[in-house]
């Protein structure tokens, strides 16, 4: 479990993460989302006590990282998928974190086999792909047999095949009652890996949830109408209490009333319809969503300025 | 997809060892090449420095002045790769942290133990261990073999003449040290060139600029440095008319006082800055 209390980060006069509280529970995988920039890899930081909060606290199974006894074998984290030495070898690094945390050697054989490096487990780390690194990371993640996983990003660089692995291995770390912290900023991601997410936008918390409640708060369902006479039929709808905004296309998109409602609005007034549809945010649409006002770099597309989830190189710290 | 539970469960006795972390910097330091190269390479260059210095002075003996003939200390001249050891051994201190920061290991070993003096306290004692037996190794085959290669009729020293022993000793104590000092100032500045740079300049530079100002300020800021106080340790006889010097062990414990102060500033800094 771990409890992230009213964390306040500021790097100069930039704020990183704003007065956010949240906790992740176990037997889950809990998404951490939020577009590039958001805050997510510092508040990563500051569970595992790397960088220190200005304000408020965090709770790694009741007390704060420092005060682990042995903190490999309750927490284990892939931070930054290069954070090794190039000129060690996998096995070598794994050693190093087992005997400091007083880990048997036969467990380090144990997780290479789990993660597929086995083979290269004597070779230099500088000579592996990305999605090696990506590996080699979650091996020693998992090398304490640790309650508490946290995975900044684990996907990054990996294959479909890789991320098919990962999405399998944390479901069934969370099944086994464990705590599955996993951040991301790819919503289409989360909503097949995660069960709980908790959305940050700026450092703010913009919420936390079910994939399904995340879905509905962030849908902002409307219904899309084309009509000959959309001039009048807007007039007609707005009088009826119903917002209606033009879409480029055209099309009327109506929030605050119903598909059927405006059916019987037209009918009423003889208004024709080539298009009544209701329609449902995806996750992702509910992702940009929530999000739209706290993304911290826009790009800027030919039809008009949009928020982009991929960073533009600029973006990237 | 189920974990296979071979650990045994924590017990409330079970928290991090010293001894476990010390081991842990031994892995770190003895599985990257850099450590083995800069060592082969620090004995290398020292050993084979006393050699050509030492058959050098052997070839020209005959031309040397009375004045230098008199003050000539075979010791020294033997140990004069001592320098090259100093640099070298800079080198290492320095990477042993900053390649942890440039690589971005450092949060790995941060996440494992979490006590951050303790990191940096084992970092220094696994350097201390290793630097200490080679370089003192370094420096009795570099006297030795120097001492061979002074041919009669040069003076050479033994290890029972009067602080010669202080000299061999005295020079494989001072490289160690020097390595901390890198060590302590790669932790301060947490930068493989930049804690490079710092080093070489307070090795080397700083006397440069010593020697251009005034001897009413050169000569008692001089006795300071750590290249004469180095120098001071690994000589025997001390020339007439030279700038004033401390006395062997007192320049030592100035030296020390280098490396203590660079390890503690550096340990106050890691603690407080975020990683």
């Amino acid at each position: 479990m771990i409890e992230v209390n009213g964390v306040t980060k500021h790097y100069g006069d930039k704020v990183a993460v704003d007065d956010l509280s949240f906790e992740v529970n176990p037997g889950q995988v809990t998404g951490f989302l939020g577009p590039n920039g958001s805050g997510k890899s510092t508040t990563m930081r500051m569970i595992m006590g790397l960088d220190a909060p200005d304000s408020g606290s965090v709770r790694i199974n009741g007390r704060p990282y420092r005060n682990l006894p042995l903190p490999l074998r309750e927490v284990g984290a892939l931070l930054e998928a290069k954070a090794i030495h190039p000129g060690r070898s996998a096995y070598n690094h794994l050693l190093y974190l087992a005997q400091s945390n007083d880990i048997p050697r036969a467990r380090i054989d144990e997780v290479l086999e789990r993660v597929g490096l086995t083979e290269v487990a004597k070779q230099r780390a500088g000579k592996f792909s990305l999605g090696m690194g990506q590996r080699l990371g979650i091996a020693a993640a998992l090398l304490g047999d640790p309650q508490v996983l946290l995975l900044d990003e684990p996907i990054n660089g990996l294959d479909p095949e890789g991320i098919l692995w990962v999405r399998n291995l944390l479901k069934g770390l969370a099944s086994e009652g464990r705590t599955v912290f996993v951040s991301s900023h790819l919503m289409s991601e989360m909503a097949l890996t995660a069960d709980h997410l908790v959305v940050i936008g700026r450092g703010h918390l913009i919420s936390t949830g079910t994939v399904s409640e995340f879905i509905a708060e962030g849908s902002g369902q409307f219904v899309r109408v084309r009509s000959p006479q959309s001039i009048e039929l807007a007039q007609r709808l707005v009088a009826e209490g119903a917002q209606v905004i033009n879409e480029q296309d055209g099309a009327l998109a109506v929030t605050g009333s119903s598909a059927s409602a405006i059916g019987e609005v037209a009918g009423a007034h003889g208004i024709y319809l080539h298009e009544l549809s209701p329609q449902m945010a995806s996750l992702e649409d509910a992702f940009m969503e929530i999000t739209r006002d706290s993304v911290e770099y826009h790009g800027v597309s030919s039809s008009g300025p949009v928020a982009h989830l991929t960073p533009s190189p600029a973006s990237r710290k | 997809m189920t974990l296979t539970h071979t650990l045994p469960a924590p017990t409330p006795r079970n928290h991090l060892r010293m001894s476990n972390v010390l081991r842990s910097e031994w892995i770190k330091m003895r599985t990257v090449r850099s450590t083995t190269w800069t060592l082969v390479a620090m004995v290398v260059v020292s050993v084979g420095v006393a050699a050509i210095a030492s058959a050098a002075v052997s070839g020209s003996w005959h031309t040397m002045s009375l004045g230098d003939k008199l003050s000539f200390d075979p010791t020294s001249v033997s140990l004069t790769g001592l320098l090259f050891s100093q640099l070298i051994i800079g080198v290492l201190g320095v990477l042993v942290m900053s390649a942890e920061y440039g690589t971005g290991t450092i949060r790995s070993t941060l996440a494992a133990v979490p006590n951050r003096p303790l990191v940096l306290a084992t970092k220094a004692a696994v350097l201390a261990i290793v630097t200490l037996v080679v370089s003192e190794l370094l420096s009795f085959s570099a006297f030795l073999l120097g001492q061979a290669l002074l041919r009669s009729p040069v003076p050479h020293a033994t290890l029972s003449q009067p602080g010669v022993l202080r000299a061999v000793v005295g020079g494989g104590l001072a490289v160690t040290v020097l390595g901390l000092f890198g060590l302590g100032l790669a932790t301060v500045i947490r930068h493989t060139a930049g804690g490079i740079s710092a080093y070489v300049g307070t090795l080397l530079v700083l006397p440069l600029i010593n020697e251009a100002l005034p001897s009413s300020i050169s000569h008692p800021v001089g006795k300071f440095l750590p290249l004469n106080i180095s120098d001071t340790l690994t000589s025997v006889t001390h020339t007439v008319g030279s700038a004033p010097a401390l006395s062997p062990w007192v320049g030592f414990a100035v030296l020390c006082g280098y490396a203590i102060g660079a390890l503690v500033l550096g340990g106050v800094l890691m603690k407080r800055r975020d990683a």
